[in-house]
């Protein structure tokens, strides 16, 4: 028996590589050599981690100056990186889209950060965080990883807290935290319902202060439009200077991507306006394999759409169904009535209907679901929304669900609730024009995060030699699934302690032979870069760049979002090809490529959407289990709920660009457990 | 709704600007006012007319990317940002003038965006807590009154919008610089630093051609996380203090 089983006697590891005996994405791809050294340090698992420091080589201060690291993206994974490398006295160039560091994404998360502090005594341990996470994520994360993540939580508390981060407190001063999403300990630290924020502007200031400091230095309003690869090493990128229009190259040593996560795929999302997989896209198609693109998770609490004008989604934080019991009319023709008329019989409390113990405290994906299922039967509330179906025809649906917060109003007093919820609850009103301490609260799902990213080994290396992925961009420590909390703890784990540490030991080797702008791969990749750019100012078809996203976000949400199936996959797969040849035919991008072109930009973003639209249906198609936030109609129990097949699917999907037309390439990394024995949810 | 709207149009730094009237028919009350320039921009693509650029990110009123001065008002007549901001706030028939940030310190880069990077530059000059990665103590062996606490995290929540700037007649960022000396000057780890910072970024606030503040008001009145004005007092403490200790 492999080593770590000590932590829990009588522990049955599994160290069987999985079999694929369905093959439902014949024909769309090839089979690739399994992935078999994905570098993951031996040994028990709780020492693996300070092994791999110990082993891996350092540089010398002296030498650090002369080492040059481009970052992309400025938010946790980013910004964090960008800080610690440049106090360890490397150059660092950090590019972002926005006009401020200060921006990224990150900063919208609201609920909190998990840590194992044990601060409540109630038995809180790096094995529990790390027994959580993998359990969490369905068991389809690399186990070395997510116990590296537990190990190095602490660490970004103390971190945090020292740049000045305002935790919340209690009255003795000391730092006060929470339970959060379903875990059974109070490990969630947070700063009100802003603390994505407080961590970025922690991460903001720090690297701010190497700015000043001259290791870092800033490109705002630019964004990566490839990578360059020079002797099969990562050597920089070609970005474009989105207020110039100038299309300039950046070369380093070694190239790391922050860039976040794809979920404006669906075209709705709670991501930024901006957030884009064009970085990591672009590396994909230059060799970094893409992991799991399929695993997406759609969070259940999130504002309704109104209408084809809606152009994002917001999140309503989950704690709100600690007190809101969630709710649909029985009879469809109750629909359109107001709420508060229609009598308790008439109402179905579905979630408590068909979870008795966990009601409306079950799982993201549980509660996403069965809101789905409701609406598709008709009994939707909200405005109707026209939806197109594969026919091509268009009905109308309700896609909303009640969150009703009267009972709680009525056994807590609606005092206790505004201090709970009040800024959220203000927030509803704000964007719905409804007050819910009077009307029902309508709530639907809505994408979220991703789990899936570009695949990268233990030291956060991808598959292109000095190119590496940290943050939601890389796929390697959720698995299926990810807990709440825990988006921000990875970014700045990766950010602050890993990418740190593991970077070193290849950098060690530089710096690399000097290449200058003459050099042909560079030449290549500006030539790249500047004729697709040509190529979509000089198209001036019918379409709008807008126009042609919200129809993929409409296939994907579709065939590729809560339940998916094999036929609806293959389905999505073919209109998919159809939008690229029509975006790529008839797109209409206005201005000129010179100067600051919105329209371009997300000309740029939205082709490599289409891509990985095509590549996540490709992997959801393959992957016919149903684990964490991928449900395949085709793989549940009786009573519908997920099912997992580890004989057949415990493995990594990491797939490798086939080339213009050609077919997606498939490795698998067989996800073995010794610390952690595998079981299988239920929720009933 | 129908609407006329007159916006800013100007097609780089150097170039000269001018408002340009559009009327747009089909506004739901629903959208956000930033929808309601999709919309516009949609229809302007459709009549081969560049679409207007304007910033915005997060769409959910903590980024502090967008920055619109709507009839004169920054962010317009609620209490939020321009992204929270609903048509529900407007009427059938309304004319609304939209425009940049108007502050000398925030040159127009094109049509309604402006360059915030004076910002940046503000925080890069102090706005910190110097604190190595690695080199941090435990997270509980500081105990931080939780009052104080609490004031720091009000002042913490500042966008970096650049509202208050845009809302003085001054074009002062007093607001935004007395948000962070606040929120760093009521932590004990801040206290090192405490009297250098204030210098450093007022230092950097005036060489970046910011006014200076009489007293007004407008900033708070305008700002979309209702940062209060009394920060601006305690700026003027730390800077006095920090010149008497020299």
């Amino acid at each position: 028996m492999a080593a770590g089983t000590h932590y829990l006697p009588g522990l049955t590891p599994t160290n069987e590589a999985s079999v694929q005996k369905s093959d439902d994405a014949a024909g769309y791809y090839v089979l690739g050599d399994k992935l078999v050294d994905p570098k993951t340090p031996t040994g028990p698992i709780a020492d693996r981690w300070t092994t791999r420091k110990f082993e891996n080589r350092l540089v010398n201060p002296a030498n650090r100056r002369k080492l040059d690291v481009i970052i992309v993206g400025t938010g946790l994974a980013g910004g964090a990186a960008a800080a610690t490398l440049g106090e360890a006295g490397y150059n660092v160039k950090s590019f972002c889209y926005q006009d401020s560091p200060r921006r990224a994404h990150s900063i919208a998360a609201q609920g909190g950060i998990n840590a194992s502090k044990n601060y409540k005594s109630d038995g809180d341990s790096d094995y529990r965080l790390f027994y959580d996470t993998v359990k969490g994520g369905d068991y389809r994360s690399r186990e070395s990883n997510v116990y590296r993540l537990a190990e190095v939580s602490t660490n970004i508390i103390d971190q945090c807290v020292a740049q000045g981060v305002p935790f919340a407190r209690e009255y003795g001063g000391l730092l006060d935290n929470r339970s959060f999403g379903g875990v059974q300990v109070s490990r969630t630290f947070y700063a009100r319902g802003q603390t994505g924020q407080q961590l970025l502007l922690g991460a903001y200031q720090a690297m701010e202060r190497q700015v000043a400091a001259g290791t870092v230095e800033q490109f705002t309003r630019h964004e990566m439009l490839d990578v360059i690869i020079v002797d099969d090493r990562a050597r920089g990128i070609v970005a474009r200077d989105m207020v110039t229009g100038e299309i300039e190259t950046h070369l380093a040593d070694a190239v790391v991507l922050a860039t976040g996560g794809y979920g404006n795929v669906f075209y709705l999302s709670t991501n930024a306006m901006g957030s884009n997989v064009m970085a990591a896209w672009r590396a994909h198609r230059k060799g970094a394999y893409m992991a799991n693109p399929c695993y997406t998770q759609i969070h259940p609490t999130c504002i309704p759409v109104t209408g084809a004008h809606q152009s994002k989604l917001t999140l309503m934080s989950e704690s709100l169904r600690n007190d809101g019991r969630i709710w649909v009319p029985k009879k469809a023709e109750d629909c359109t009535k107001d709420p508060r008329e229609i009598p308790e019989d008439d109402r179905d409390y579905f979630l408590e209907r068909i979870y008795p113990a966990f009601g409306n405290l079950v799982p993201r994906d549980i509660a996403s679901r069965a809101a789905k299922y409701m609406c598709d039967e008709g009994r939707g509330v909200g405005p109707e929304v026209d939806e197109t179906q594969a026919d091509g025809t268009v009905k109308k649906f309700r896609r909303g669900v009640y969150l009703d917060l009267g009972a709680a109003i009525e056994r807590l007093g609606k005092d206790k609730i505004e201090e709970k919820y009040d800024n959220l609850l203000d927030m509803y009103e704000r964007i719905t024009g409804e007050n819910p301490y009077e009307v029902p609260m309508r709530i639907y799902p809505a994408v979220h995060y991703v789990m899936g990213g570009l695949w990268v080994d233990y030291e956060l290396q991808t598959s292109i030699t000095g190119l590496f992925c940290t943050g939601e961009a890389n796929f390697s420590d959720h698995g299926a699934n990810r807990l709440g909390a825990s988006a921000l703890m990875q970014g700045l784990a990766d950010g602050y302690f890993v990418l740190p540490n593991t970077i070193t030991d290849y950098l060690a080797d530089g710096p690399f032979d000097k290449i200058d702008e003459s050099h042909p791969a560079v030449v290549e990749a500006l030539e790249g870069v500047t004729s697709r750019v040509e190529k979509l100012m000089s198209i001036n078809g019918e379409r709008s760049v807008e126009s042609i996203h919200k129809e993929l976000g409409q296939i994907m949400w579709e065939y590729c979002g809560m339940d998916r199936r094999e036929e609806g996959l293959k389905t999505a797969i073919g209109l998919i090809r159809e939008l690229k040849k029509e975006f790529w035919t008839n797109v209409k991008v206005l201005g000129s490529a010179d100067s600051l072109n919105q329209d371009l930009e997300k000309a740029n973003r939205v082709a490599d959407f289409i891509e990985l639209g095509e590549l996540m249906c490709i992997d959801a198609l393959n992957r016919r289990e149903s684990c964490g936030g991928h449900f395949r109609g085709e793989s549940q129990t009786e009573e519908g709920e997920a099912l997992r097949h580890d004989d057949e699917f415990s493995y990594v999907a990491a797939w490798e660009f086939g080339g213009e037309d050609g077919a997606p390439i498939l490795h698998k990394e067989d996800l073995i457990y010794t610390a952690i024995e595998m079981k299988q949810r239920s929720y009933k | 709704m129908k609407l006329t709207l007159k916006i800013w149009r100007q097609a780089n730094a150097s170039e000269k600007g001018a408002l340009k009237t559009y009327e747009l028919d089909g506004v739901s009350s629903d959208m956000s006012f930033l929808e309601m320039l999709d919309l516009l921009n949609e229809q302007l693509l459709h009549n081969d007319e560049e679409p207007i650029a304007f910033d915005s990110d997060c769409r959910e009123g903590i980024c502090g990317m967008c920055s619109l001065m709507i009839n004169g008002e920054a962010h317009g007549p609620e209490v939020t940002t321009t992204c929270q901001l609903h048509m529900r706030s407007f009427k059938d028939g309304d004319t609304i003038t939209i425009e940049p940030w108007r502050a000398s310190s925030f040159p127009i880069v094109k049509d309604l965006i402006v360059d915030r990077s004076a910002f940046d530059r503000i925080i890069q000059n102090g706005g910190y807590i110097s604190a190595n990665t690695g080199s941090a103590p435990e997270a509980n062996s500081v105990p931080a009154p939780r009052d104080k606490a609490q004031r720091a995290f009000n002042t913490a929540t500042c966008i970096g919008c650049g509202a208050c700037v845009a809302a003085c007649p001054n074009g002062s960022a007093s607001l935004f610089l007395g948000a962070k000396i606040t929120h760093l000057g009521e932590l004990p780890q801040g206290q090192p630093e405490r009297y250098s910072r204030v210098q450093s970024m007022v230092g950097q606030h005036d060489a970046e051609g910011f006014g200076g503040c009489t007293n007004i008001g407008e900033c708070a009145a305008a700002c979309p996380k209702e940062i209060p004005l009394d920060v601006i007092s305690q700026l003027n403490k730390d800077l006095r203090k920090s010149l008497i200790l020299g």
